[in-house]
């Protein structure tokens, strides 16, 4: 059912944890969905230095995290501003239909982390980012899919 | 395909096909090819494995061997019951079934069918130890219930339900009695005369008979309709060809099963005690349903904090095949039906894992299973912002 990527991604998760003193955290998804997402960046002039994850879900779930701690990590928050889902399944070689979500769940929560580090910083996030997912409901927002 | 590392934990699912059970069925795969319904000798001699298949299923449940019609499994078996049933009862003015929250699909789906049809469905509930309860059913009946149809024990969480009672106020209130048997047959004695029981779902794969076939036990003289029309096969009331190697393989697996019953009833509860008991030593973990009315196999089991197909997916990498009611293994956004039917909240029923066992297991599957457990569930919530949040909260109170 799984691609060798997602479950390589499942079995050995990169950046697995927390940053305790992270510039940005960004928390997604709910528990009564099955899904919970939660990204922590560090991020050292415009650069993200860091990049972890925490997630409660499935194997996509956690592979879909797990890589797009990798596709940010390294790189300018402009970049990871772009970071789509479809890049997120493309780099896992795919995910079976009802598992795209979790792709969603991951990109959202990439955009959420970024919507606090500007927070922090004293800027309003929304006209940079535009609406981040911070309700608690994924299904009845309708923000995203 | 199978290592010394492999344990399949997953018997209510389907089981192995047993090689005593396909040494009986080979010979109807291979020369044996007549079709039971022809004249001829050669087409009689599948008659003659057919009908002692008849015998050995009608046997293993009390019934007699008219009273048994073969079906394609147990979905077909309850879809029959349960429209033929209700659709020979509505013509007499009766249109009220009742039946319970947490049946399997093949009864509930059925059920919508007739909802959509003008049929009135009770579903009674099952409570916190997966039980229906005597009183609720009384209440439920109406001079207008057709119908009660109520499993026999149940496929997720093993509760076997009070049959004999549900039967004896069936017949006392003079209503037809079907129970899903599919998960029973094999592990729990049953005779349909004691027990009240009119109709009676069964399949055999679920206990080391073949796919693809299985039976319905219809009492004489109840009125019902047929399901599948064309020729005249199972005296005019199941029409198609006989499966007569699985009618055969499905005739050996009951006798087998109900011969080794109460020898397997005991190593599997063992098994399976020692499972649950195990498990529970796992913080925040649970049982799900009766631990005495279950069947002897069945482990249901819920985990606080983590998922359940990253549960499965981690025990299948160590080997172990077992089954969750999480929303990412059924592929909709709800849990079980059966875990909320038992009042779970999504989050924990999100966490569940069932483990069921056959003959084929042994105390030491139940010791690897046991080692293999806690590591895993700790790294899941080594990772999961969700029992993070549970232990957050722990330490607040």
């Amino acid at each position: 059912m799984y691609t060798e990527q997602v479950m390589e991604h499942f079995t050995n998760p990169r950046n697995m944890g927390e940053i305790p003193d992270a510039d940005g955290i960004g928390e997604v998804g709910n528990a009564k969905c099955g899904d919970i997402m939660k990204m922590y960046l560090k991020i050292e002039n415009g650069i993200i230095v860091d990049c972890k994850f925490k997630t409660y879900g499935c194997a996509s779930a956690i592979a879909t995290s797990s890589i797009a701690t990798e596709m940010v990590k390294g790189h300018s928050i402009e970049e990871a501003m772009t970071l789509s889902n479809k890049a997120v399944v493309e780099a896992l070689g795919g995910l079976p239909a009802h598992k795209i979500h979790c792709s969603v769940l991951a990109e959202q929560a990439i955009k959420a982390a970024l919507a606090d580090y500007y927070k922090k910083q004293g800027i309003d996030p929304e006209p940079i980012l535009g609406v981040t997912c911070e309700c608690e409901s994924c299904e009845s927002c309708g923000k995203h899919h | 395909m199978q290592n010394s590392n492999f344990i399949y934990a997953d018997n209510a699912a389907t089981t192995k096909l047993s090689p005593q059970v396909l040494d009986k069925m080979m010979p109807y795969l291979t020369e044996e090819y007549g079709n039971a319904s022809s004249l001829y000798d050669f087409g009689q001699q599948a008659r003659t494995a057919v009908e002692n298949a008849r015998e050995q299923v009608s046997a293993a449940i009390g019934a007699t061997a008219r009273e048994i019609y073969f079906t394609s499994g147990g979905s077909e078996a309850d879809n029959w019951a349960i429209q033929g049933v209700a659709r020979a009862m509505k013509k007499k003015g009766k249109n009220h079934i009742i039946s319970s929250a947490f049946e399997h699909h093949a009864v509930l789906h059925t059920l919508d069918s007739l909802k959509a049809e003008g049929f009135e469905i009770t579903l009674l509930p099952v409570h916190e130890n997966g039980l229906v309860r005597i009183q609720e059913l009384k209440a439920a009946i109406r001079p207008e219930t057709a119908l009660v149809t109520i499993m026999f024990a149940n496929n997720e969480i093993g509760t076997i339900q009070p049959i004999g009672e549900i039967g004896a106020i069936c017949k006392e209130n003079k209503i037809i009695f079907h129970t899903d048997a599919v998960q029973a047959v094999g592990n729990v004695a049953i005779d349909v005369n004691a027990m009240n029981i009119d109709l009676l779902s069964m399949s055999a794969h679920k206990f080391h008979g073949p796919k693809g076939v299985g039976a319905l036990y219809i009492r004489k003289g109840i009125s019902f309709r047929n399901l599948i029309d064309g020729g005249s096969q199972e005296r005019g009331r199941r029409a198609g060809t006989e499966n007569t190697p699985g009618i055969v393989g499905l005739g050996e697996a009951i006798t087998i099963a109900v011969s080794t019953m109460d020898k397997r009833a005991k190593k599997l509860s063992a098994i399976r005690d020692k499972i649950m008991d195990g498990a529970l030593k796992i913080e925040r973990s649970r049982v799900n349903g009766d631990r005495n009315s279950r069947l002897p196999g069945n482990v249901s089991l819920c985990f606080e904090g983590v998922e359940g197909e990253s549960l499965l997916l981690m025990l299948d990498l160590k080997g172990i095949c077992a089954s969750s009611g999480s929303a990412c293994t059924s592929g909709s956004l709800d849990p079980s039906h059966v875990l909320l039917a038992i009042g779970l909240i999504h989050e924990i029923a999100h966490g569940s894992l069932r483990l069921t066992f056959s003959d084929e297991n042994t105390m030491e599957d139940a010791d690897k299973i046991l080692e293999a457990l806690p590591p895993i569930i700790d790294r899941l919530r080594l990772m999961s912002p969700l029992w993070e949040k549970i232990k957050r909260k722990e330490g607040k109170k």
